[in-house]
């Protein structure tokens, strides 16, 4: 309930302000949407329709199964495992390396905290090069390793880890130790617990960032059936003057804007929930 | 169960010494509260008995084991902290289970206890809530709950009152004392309030600046004052000090320390002290008067509030019995 309440004229014209925002906002994707249910020659003739078509599953299947360089349903695979991969270690690593800087007196503790701050002033695209020559060292070009491995460690993550922990009390630490805790329990039984909401919240944001990842498997991924799905929809795009399929490229967007879209709606939940329950 | 004893404890951070050599043994189900200003080092002491701090010189024993390098939860001990420190995303139940499940103890005796510190506690309805839902009294008792369930040889407390309205906080104290004597847990119970030190200790020691001043029973601290801070700081108000006269005393005393409410009227020029009424307060019962000589100096008279004369701007002198006059030499020592 809002704390003001608001009559008449000024809640239709806040709502049809609304109402044409989301309608700007969302005609791309219904335009994309309906393009991947009409065939070619509906698209490509003037005007363009605005209604669904009726080959929606005939057009999705293709793009599923047979794509244009290579099957969809592998490229969604290829970017299922290559966001999940970014986003679990990320937040393992970060949690980890924050826990160690924050909890353990070691030398030259804040040089490292400094290093791994640092390499937040060197996004990929600064040290593609580089990473590249490693990645193609290793062998790790087309493998679902070389996808992950160089976009793994997260500064960012670290820093928001170490800032949470930072703000929980000396004291809970030292009940934790005169219970008996040791380390590993007390990361597993009360930090991790503790950590649940920023968990969360950085998983929705790294498993899109992962997701939308484009120069780097650009890059690394020669072979189409390595291909993630943001990267194979550019690949999809003929060159020159050659025929653009357009509702299978279109069918394969929104399947490429399912699974983060379903992250979102799925992660608020929890999110919320973890706000409202472990608020102190 | 057990005795305590520290032995010429000093304390260190980098090359400051904060706790300078502190001696006291403390008897099985003693109450020993530690008071003094803030700063004076009175956690530090409380936390090298713990194991939260490392000890930088001296002995440290629980029940004839030195605990020196031993960790807390090898310590046998129990502590409350000031700001509860339960955790926060367990509930009641489990916070006073958890120390119990880390010692693997079984579920069935861990629910024995857990069930048996509620019921002494009366926190059995908050057992499945979560610490944000109880108010700061209750989260009090759950953080005495978790220290009781250990059924340790030793309570630690550090100013577990602190955080509390002052109606709350006088209750808690006389609860904690009868939990304390009916348990029979030795106990040290760190406070900067005199007046919670006062009532609840078996024995007291009062701290300034990493030393013991003093340690004794609190009528015995109260009455017989062994150094000057220790008459200024328990007591309220505080011990008057006066310039000694050249008449009375040991030869190397240099000041007197007389208690407000030994204070009596004389003829002016007779006694201790001349001045005027400065002002007064009313407590009900009894009232302080505010006197104040010529030179500035002024002393506080505690009278009951029937026996209370009418002061108009009048010179009065003041005077005590010898036997409630304490001396004191250059050094803030009895003399
Ligand atoms: N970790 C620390 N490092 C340096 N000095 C400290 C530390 N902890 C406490 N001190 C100092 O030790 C003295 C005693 O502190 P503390 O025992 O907390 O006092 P109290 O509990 O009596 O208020 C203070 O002067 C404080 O500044
Ligand atoms: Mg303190």
């Amino acid at each position: 309930m809002s704390m003001v309440e608001k009559k008449g004229a000024s809640v239709w014209l806040t709502h049809i302000g609304l109402i044409l925002g989301i309608a700007v906002m969302c005609f791309p994707i219904w335009f994309a949407f309906v393009a991947s249910t009409v065939t070619q020659q509906d698209i490509i003739r003037p005007p363009l329709p605005l209604m669904p078509g009726p080959h929606l599953i005939e057009n999705y299947k293709r793009a599923l199964l047979e794509g244009v360089n290579a099957p969809v349903w592998k490229m969604l695979v290829n970017s299922t495992i290559m966001a999940l991969g970014i986003t679990i270690g990320k937040i393992s690593i970060s949690i980890i390396s924050a826990y160690a800087i924050v909890y353990f007196r070691f030398p030259f503790r804040m040089v490292f905290f400094w290093l791994i701050f640092l390499t937040l002033m060197l996004p990929v695209e600064v040290r593609i090069v580089p990473t590249y020559e490693i990645a193609a060292g290793l062998g790790l070009l087309n493998s679902h390793a070389g996808l992950i491995f160089p976009l793994i460690a997260s500064a960012t993550a670290t820093f928001l880890f170490r800032q949470l922990f930072m703000t929980i009390p000396d004291e809970l630490v030292e009940a934790a130790r005169i219970d008996g805790a040791g380390p590993m329990r007390f990361f597993r039984d009360i930090l991790l617990p503790l950590s649940r909401t920023n968990i969360a919240a950085l998983f929705v944001i790294l498993f899109i960032y992962g997701w939308n990842q484009y120069l780097w498997p650009l890059l690394v991924t020669t072979d189409p059936e390595m291909n993630t799905i943001v990267m194979g929809i550019k690949q999809m795009f003929p060159s020159g003057d050659d025929w653009a399929d357009w509702p299978v490229i279109m069918a394969t967007a929104i399947l490429a804007m399912l699974p983060p879209a379903a992250v979102v709606l799925f992660m608020q939940r929890l999110f919320i929930k973890g706000l409202v329950e472990s608020e102190k | 169960m057990a005795d305590v004893s520290l032995h010429a404890v000093r304390k260190s951070y980098g090359k400051t010494e904060v706790i300078h050599g502190v001696d006291i043994d403390i008897a099985d189900g003693e109450m020993i509260v530690i008071v003094g200003p803030s700063g004076c080092g009175k956690s530090t002491l409380l936390r090298m008995v713990a194991g939260l701090e490392s000890i930088t010189a001296g002995k440290i024993s629980i029940g004839n084991r030195v605990v020196n390098d031993l960790e807390p939860r090898e310590r046998d001990i129990a502590m409350v902290f000031q700001n509860y420190a339960l955790y926060p995303h367990m509930s009641v139940r489990q916070n006073l289970a958890y120390g119990l499940k880390i010692a693997k103890m079984d579920k069935a005796e861990i629910d024995r206890r857990v069930d048996k510190a509620a019921t002494l506690l009366q926190i059995g309805e908050y057992l499945n809530r979560k610490p944000r839902q109880l108010s700061g009294g209750q989260r009090q008792r759950v953080a005495m709950g978790r220290a009781i369930v250990r059924e340790p040889s030793v309570f630690l407390f550090d100013e577990p009152l602190s955080n509390l309205d002052a109606k709350l906080r006088v209750q808690m104290r006389m609860e904690i004392k009868a939990l304390q004597r009916e348990l029979g847990v030795t106990a040290l119970y760190v406070t900067h309030d005199q007046v919670e030190a006062m009532t609840m200790a078996d024995r007291m020691i009062v701290m300034n600046a990493g030393i013991a001043e003093q340690i004794g029973a609190p009528l015995e601290v109260y009455n017989n004052p062994q150094t000057k801070f220790v008459g200024g700081f328990i007591g309220s108000p505080p011990m008057n000090f006066l310039p000694k006269a050249a008449q009375n005393g040991p030869a190397s005393a240099t000041e007197i320390g007389v208690r407000p409410e030994h204070l009596r009227f004389c003829a002016p020029g007779t006694g201790l002290f001349d001045g005027t009424l400065k002002f007064q307060e009313a407590l009900g019962a009894e009232m302080l008067l505010h006197l104040q000589d010529t030179t500035g100096r002024t002393i506080i008279m505690r009278v009951e509030t029937r026996e209370a004369p009418e002061l108009g701007t009048e010179t009065v002198g003041v005077t005590a019995d010898p036997a409630d006059i304490v001396f004191f030499d250059a050094n803030g020592k009895r003399a």
